[in-house]
C-alpha cells in the first residue's frame, strides 16, 4: 500500500518539478514568438495597441481572418532592411575574425601557464564579461572620443597633430564589438586548448616537424570545436547588437538591431517591426541553431 | 604544459587584457576628476559622487533596479534549479527536448528579439485580460525568463557531478526522495545556487534592451536612465555612477566565483573521503 502511494507520489511529484519552469518559459519565452508572428501579419492602426486584429468575430459567429503579408513584402521593397541585414552579417563576420585572431594566442598562452596562474588569468578575462555591458561601451567612448585619452596621448607624443576621428565611424563599431565580446572567444578556445594532448605535439616534433607545421597539422585541427564555439558566441550576439552601433557608430552604421529599435520606438510601426524580427529570426538565428543542434549531436556520437 | 611560454604569446595576452581593462580604469580615474571638463584633469575630488547622492532621478532608478534584481534572481534561482533537477534527474519525460531548447535558446537569442516578442505578448495580454500593466511587473517577468536559463545551465553542470551516494543512503534509511534531496544534495549545491543568484542579479541589473521594450511610462531602470544620459556624450556624474556600478557588480562576480570554487573544492574533498 505504501509502496503504491510512493510510486504515485513519485509520478506526480516529478511533474511538480518539471512543470513550473516548463510553463514559465513556454508562456513568457516561446509563446511570445507566436504573438510576434501574428502581429507581423496585422495592419498598422492608429489605436492602442497600434495594430489591427487578424481574427475578428462577426455577429453571426463566423471567424474572419484578415492576413496581411504586406509587411513582409515591404521588407523586400524598402532596401534599408536588406542593406542592414547584410551590413550586420558583414560587421559580425569581420569582428568575429579579429576576435579569433586576438583571442586564439591569448587562450593558447593561458593554456600553457601553470594551473594556478590559469585560474587567475581566466578570472581576469571573465570579470569584464559580467561587468555591465552598457557601461563598458561607455567607458570605451572615454578612450576614443576626440578629446579622449588616446587622442590626447598621441597628440602629446607628437605622433599626430590633429585629433583622430574614431567615434561615429565603422572602426569604432568594430572596436566596440571586439572589446565587448573578446572574453566569449577566449573561454571556449581555452577549454579545448587546455585538454589538448601534448604527446601528439611531441610526436610531431620527434618526427621532425617544425613547430609551426606541428601547430597547423595538430593543434589547429584539434582546437576546431573551440574555434567554432567561440566564433558562434561572438557572431550571434554581434549580429543583433544595438547598443554598440548606437553609441559608437555613425548614421551609416545601420545594423539590424538599430533598425528594429527605430521602427519600434521611432515610427511606432509594430507590424513591420515584428515582420523584421521574424525574418531576422528565420534568416539568421534559425540556421545557426540548426547547425549547433547538428554539431552537438555529432559531438555526442 | 607549464614550460616556457613564447614571449610573443605573452605580449598578445597582455595586450588583450589591457584592451579589456584600460577603458574601465580610465573611467574610474576620471570619476574622481575635480574638473567638469571631462578631458582635463583638475585634481582629485569626490564631488561627483556627492552630487550623485542628490540626484533623485538616478536614486529612484537605482532603487527600482535593485528591487527588480532581488525579486528576479530569487525567482530565477527557484525556477532554474527545478529545471536543472528535471534535466539531470529525469532522463525521460514528455517535453524534455522542449525544455532543453527553451533553456538554451535565451542564451543565443538576440536581446532585441526577445524584448520585442515579450512586449507584444504583454500588450496582447493586457488587451485580453487587463493584466499586466507595463512597468515593474513586466520587467520582472521578462528578466526571470532569461535569468532562469543562466541558472539552469550553472546548476545543471554542478548537479551532474554531485555525488548521489549520500542521497541514496538517506533513502535506504527511509527518507522520502524530496527529504533525502533536501538533506543531502541541496547543501552540496548551495554554493552554486548562491553564485547563480548573484549572477542573475548582475544580469538583471545590467539589462538595457529587454527592459526598454517591456517597461512602461514611469518605470525607468538604472541602465535606461544611464543610456539616455550617455547618448548625449560623456559626463562626469555618469562616470561616478558607472564606477560605483562596476565595483558593485565586480564584487558580486568575485563572490560568486569564490563560492563556486569553494563548492568545487568541497566536492573534490568529499569524493576523496568517499574513496572515489
Amino acid at each position: 500500500m505504501r509502496a503504491q502511494a510512493t510510486l504515485k507520489m513519485k509520478r506526480h511529484g516529478k511533474w511538480l518539478i518539471i512543470l513550473p519552469p516548463m510553463l514559465y518559459l513556454l508562456v513568457f519565452f516561446l509563446i511570445p514568438f507566436a504573438f510576434a508572428l501574428k502581429i507581423s501579419l496585422a495592419d498598422t492602426a492608429v489605436r492602442v495597441p497600434p495594430f489591427t486584429d487578424i481574427f475578428t468575430l462577426s455577429p453571426d459567429w463566423h471567424v474572419h481572418v484578415a492576413l496581411n503579408f504586406g509587411n513582409f513584402k515591404y521588407l523586400f521593397t524598402d532596401e534599408v532592411y536588406g542593406l542592414s541585414y547584410f551590413y550586420s552579417i558583414k560587421t559580425a563576420f569581420f569582428s568575429t575574425l579579429i576576435c579569433l585572431a586576438l583571442g586564439y594566442p591569448m587562450a593558447y598562452a593561458i593554456a600553457r601557464t601553470s594551473k594556478s596562474t590559469q585560474n587567475i588569468l581566466l578570472l581576469i578575462i571573465i570579470l569584464p564579461f559580467w561587468t555591465s555591458f552598457l557601461l563598458r561601451v561607455y567607458a570605451l567612448e572615454g578612450i576614443i572620443r576626440e578629446t579622449g585619452i588616446l587622442n590626447s596621448t598621441l597628440l602629446w607624443l607628437g605622433i599626430i597633430h590633429q585629433p583622430l576621428q574614431i567615434m561615429r565611424t565603422t572602426f569604432a563599431v568594430y572596436l566596440g564589438i571586439i572589446y565587448s565580446y573578446l572574453p566569449f572567444m577566449v573561454l571556449p578556445l581555452f577549454a579545448t586548448l587546455e585538454k589538448l594532448d601534448h604527446s601528439l605535439l611531441e610526436a610531431a616534433a620527434d618526427l621532425g616537424s617544425p613547430p609551426w607545421r606541428a601547430f597547423i597539422d595538430v593543434t589547429l585541427p584539434l582546437s576546431m570545436p573551440g574555434i567554432i564555439a567561440g566564433s558562434m558566441l561572438v557572431f550571434i550576439p554581434a549580429i543583433g547588437e544595438f547598443v554598440i552601433p548606437t553609441l559608437l557608430g555613425g548614421p551609416d552604421n545601420l545594423m539590424i538591431g538599430r533598425v528594429l529599435w527605430d521602427e519600434f520606438f521611432g515610427n511606432r510601426d509594430w507590424p513591420v517591426a515584428s515582420a523584421v524580427a521574424i525574418a531576422f529570426l528565420v534568416l539568421l538565428v534559425g540556421p545557426i541553431a540548426l547547425y549547433q543542434h547538428n554539431s552537438s549531436k555529432q559531438f555526442e556520437a | 604544459m607549464s614550460d616556457r611560454v613564447p614571449p610573443l604569446l605573452i605580449s598578445i595576452l597582455c595586450i588583450g587584457i589591457a584592451i579589456l581593462y584600460l577603458p574601465i580604469l580610465v573611467l574610474i580615474a576620471y570619476s574622481f576628476n575635480a574638473s567638469s571638463l571631462v578631458s582635463v584633469w583638475g585634481g582629485f575630488s569626490t564631488s561627483w559622487y556627492t552630487e550623485l547622492m542628490h540626484n533623485d532621478q538616478i536614486l529612484d532608478a537605482a532603487w527600482l533596479s535593485l528591487e527588480i534584481g532581488v525579486v528576479v534572481s530569487t525567482a530565477a534561482v527557484i525556477l532554474g534549479t527545478l529545471a536543472a533537477i528535471a534535466l539531470v534527474r529525469f532522463k525521460r519525460f514528455r517535453g524534455r527536448l522542449l525544455l532543453t531548447g527553451m533553456v538554451n535558446a535565451p542564451l543565443v537569442m538576440p536581446e532585441i528579439i526577445t524584448g520585442i516578442t515579450q512586449l507584444l505578448l504583454f500588450v496582447s495580454m493586457l488587451h485580453l485580460f487587463g493584466w499586466p500593466h507595463r512597468g515593474f511587473t513586466t520587467i520582472v517577468i521578462a528578466h526571470v525568463a532569461f535569468c532562469t536559463a543562466y541558472v539552469t545551465i550553472t546548476v545543471q553542470s554542478r548537479l551532474q557531478t554531485a555525488d548521489r551516494s549520500l542521497e541514496e543512503a538517506a533513502m535506504d534509511l527511509g527518507s522520502g526522495p524530496v527529504r533525502a534531496f533536501l538533506d543531502t544534495t541541496l547543501p552540496g549545491i548551495a554554493p552554486a545556487l548562491a553564485s547563480s543568484w548573484l549572477l542573475s542579479f548582475t544580469l538583471s541589473l545590467d539589462d538595457l534592451v529587454i527592459s526598454s521594450f517591456v517597461s512602461g511610462p514611469g518605470a525607468s531602470t538604472l541602465p535606461m536612465v544611464i543610456f539616455s544620459k550617455v547618448k548625449l556624450g560623456v559626463s562626469p556624474d555618469v562616470n561616478a555612477l558607472a564606477s560605483l556600478i562596476i565595483c558593485l557588480v565586480g564584487a558580486c562576480v568575485l563572490l560568486a566565483g569564490y563560492l563556486m570554487r569553494r563548492s568545487e573544492r568541497q566536492r573534490v574533498r568529499d569524493a576523496h573521503l568517499a574513496g572515489h
